[in-house]
């Protein structure tokens, strides 16, 4: 049975078609990728998966269970977790206290344990301590725990949002642009960093990107969106030699590695 | 001396009071941006919870406060779900006038249900004692009020730092999309500000009619604004900034015309003084004492 399965899913922003009829199936385990030019869509159906919006029309059923309507902390809680295509960190916070506020959904103290400091809430609260740290020091940003999120540069910030992702136990992880503001050292690293925490964690990921190396190099399967219509969907190799592919996304000119 | 350290008691008990009122505008500014106007007749509303608990329903002082506390807390969160939720996608100038027509509303409402008659406590409910301690008189009063509200912002702080909620507020101050998308139910942590701020409000309303016996529905304004000036002074978002700006405000009252006749400054100048020289610490530092610059988002 698919982990993630989407049926004739449709958005509109008004009178603009965003998402028209998409339809996927996800399985346990694995890494596929969704591309298209911009406003093509993808991020819109991020935020229909999430929860942030509610789809016009079509169902989105997480193992076995309808998403439609439910809220994103649920949603969450259910186990997807995403970034974002522009860093939404807590930058005031510290590195720690991001990735602690993650865990939210698993914790079960109640407010009068916490206000008396019953075992129960300091418990609790260290054993996210720990894991948040075990975290961090997992992806080797442990040094910045205590350093707020706005002085860490750019492509760690990046791994931090990652790791808060990670830190509420998903097991489908939503990326949203990984690699966008990064050069192709920085990609290459970052391609072994996906396989690397799909197979630490047991995830399954679903990556929205627009460095074409990336998603051609590390996704098992690709869907090509354009105009919030399905234009292609296969293994690399066959998005690259679709000539639909080619004319709407790709351009003339454009390299495919 | 001993007029020194009376006095320092007395502004310590004003400012204990104004502390317990600016948290709440504190903690609601701090979660939705917005300055809830309400809060002054929320603190008013329990100070009457705290009449129909010990007139009406006789109890004693601690029942007398817990269930005003419960009750005020309650009215905050119908409040938030009633008025202001429907407004979270709206113009925060809408919200702004939506929350001083619910200040109206609890004023004459309630003006309406229990008449103009200034109310106040049983004698009984706290029977003042006062101790003579080497010529400085100290009544009971203060140090419950003083030793109380420590207790409380003690408790309240602990919260705010230590837990989920705590941080999930502070989450939601600096960006309020990413927060449910990381599991945070954003209604659950607003409901929850409301509750905090407003029964904390409340037991503000019960320990100010012990101290100054006399309740009437529109008490919340003078008052309310004062603690809404305590609260920006401080640094309007941060609980620490409540609580000082709270003292800070008490200590100016009490101690302007309690050593301003010496200077040539009489008691009637107590409060342009003590707002002048607010204005001039938020002259100085506009955020105030504990406030941080954030960027507005666009």
């Amino acid at each position: 049975m698919a982990l993630l399965q989407i049926k004739n899913l449709s958005h509109y922003f008004g009178g603009l078609l965003a998402v028209d009829n998409l339809n996927e199936e996800i399985r346990e385990g694995e890494l596929i990728g969704l591309i298209g030019p911009n406003g093509a869509g993808k991020t819109t159906v991020f935020n229909l998966v999430t929860g942030v919006y509610r789809p016009t029309q079509g169902d989105i059923i997480f193992q076995g269970q309808s998403l439609v309507g439910k809220s994103p902390h649920t949603i969450n809680a259910l186990g997807i977790s995403r970034t974002f295509q522009t860093i939404r960190l807590w930058n005031m916070m510290s590195v720690l206290d991001n990735v602690r506020i993650a865990h939210h959904s698993r914790i079960s103290y109640n407010l009068a344990e916490a206000f008396l400091h019953l075992p129960r809430y300091r418990h609790q609260e260290r054993e996210i301590e720990e894991r948040s740290m075990e975290l961090l020091r997992l992806f080797k940003l442990e040094r910045y725990a205590h350093e707020p999120v706005k002085n860490l540069p750019y492509g760690e910030q990046r791994r931090v949002e990652i790791v808060r992702a990670l830190a509420s136990r998903p097991r489908l992880l939503l990326l949203d642009e990984p690699a966008a503001g990064m050069n192709p050292r920085e990609i290459g690293a970052l391609m072994e960093f996906i396989h690397w925490i799909r197979d630490e964690f047991h995830l399954t990921i679903w990556l929205i990107e627009h460095q074409m190396r990336l998603v051609m190099n590390i996704c098992e399967r690709i869907k090509v969106l354009d105009f919030g219509a399905t234009i292609a969907d296969g293994t690399p190799e066959e998005i690259r030699n679709n000539p639909k592919v080619i004319e709407a996304y790709l351009g003339e000119q454009a390299e495919v590695h | 001396m001993e007029f020194f350290v009376q006095q320092f008691l007395n502004a310590l008990q004003l400012g204990s009071l104004y502390a317990l009122i600016a948290l709440g505008y504190s903690m609601v500014y701090g979660v939705l941006l917005l300055i809830n106007f309400a809060h002054g007749d929320i603190f008013m509303m329990g100070a009457f919870f705290g009449v129909f608990g010990s007139i009406t329903l006789g109890l004693p002082f601690v029942p007398t406060l817990l269930l005003s506390m419960i009750l005020t807390g309650l009215l905050g969160v119908t409040i938030e779900r009633v008025a202001y939720k429907p407004l979270r996608q709206a113009s925060r100038l809408s919200v702004v006038i939506t929350a001083l027509g619910v200040g109206l509303l609890l004023e004459n409402g309630l003006l309406a249900l229990t008449g103009a008659n200034p109310r106040s406590y049983p004698q009984d409910l706290v029977t003042t004692k006062v101790y003579d301690l080497g010529g400085v008189s100290i009544s009971n009063v203060k140090i419950i009020i003083i030793v109380l509200a420590a207790l409380l912002f003690a408790g309240l702080y602990t919260i705010v730092q230590r837990t989920k909620w705590g941080m999930a507020m502070r989450a939601i101050s600096y960006d309020k999309f990413a927060v449910p998308l990381m599991g945070v139910s954003q209604d659950q942590v607003i409901s929850l500000t409301f509750l905090l701020g407003t029964s904390l409000a409340a037991a503000g309303g019960i320990l100010w009619g012990v101290a100054f016996p006399v309740l009437n529905p529109y008490m919340g304004l003078r008052v309310g604004w004062k603690a809404f000036i305590a609260a920006v002074v401080g640094g309007i978002g941060d609980i620490r900034g409540a609580a000082v700006g709270g003292l800070l405000l008490g200590f100016i009252e009490i101690f302007v015309p309690a050593y301003g006749k010496s200077i040539g400054i009489s008691s009637t100048w107590r409060d342009p003084v003590a707002f002048g020289l607010l204005l001039i610490i938020l002259v100085v530092r506009p955020t105030g004492l504990f406030g941080v610059a954030r960027r507005q988002k666009v």
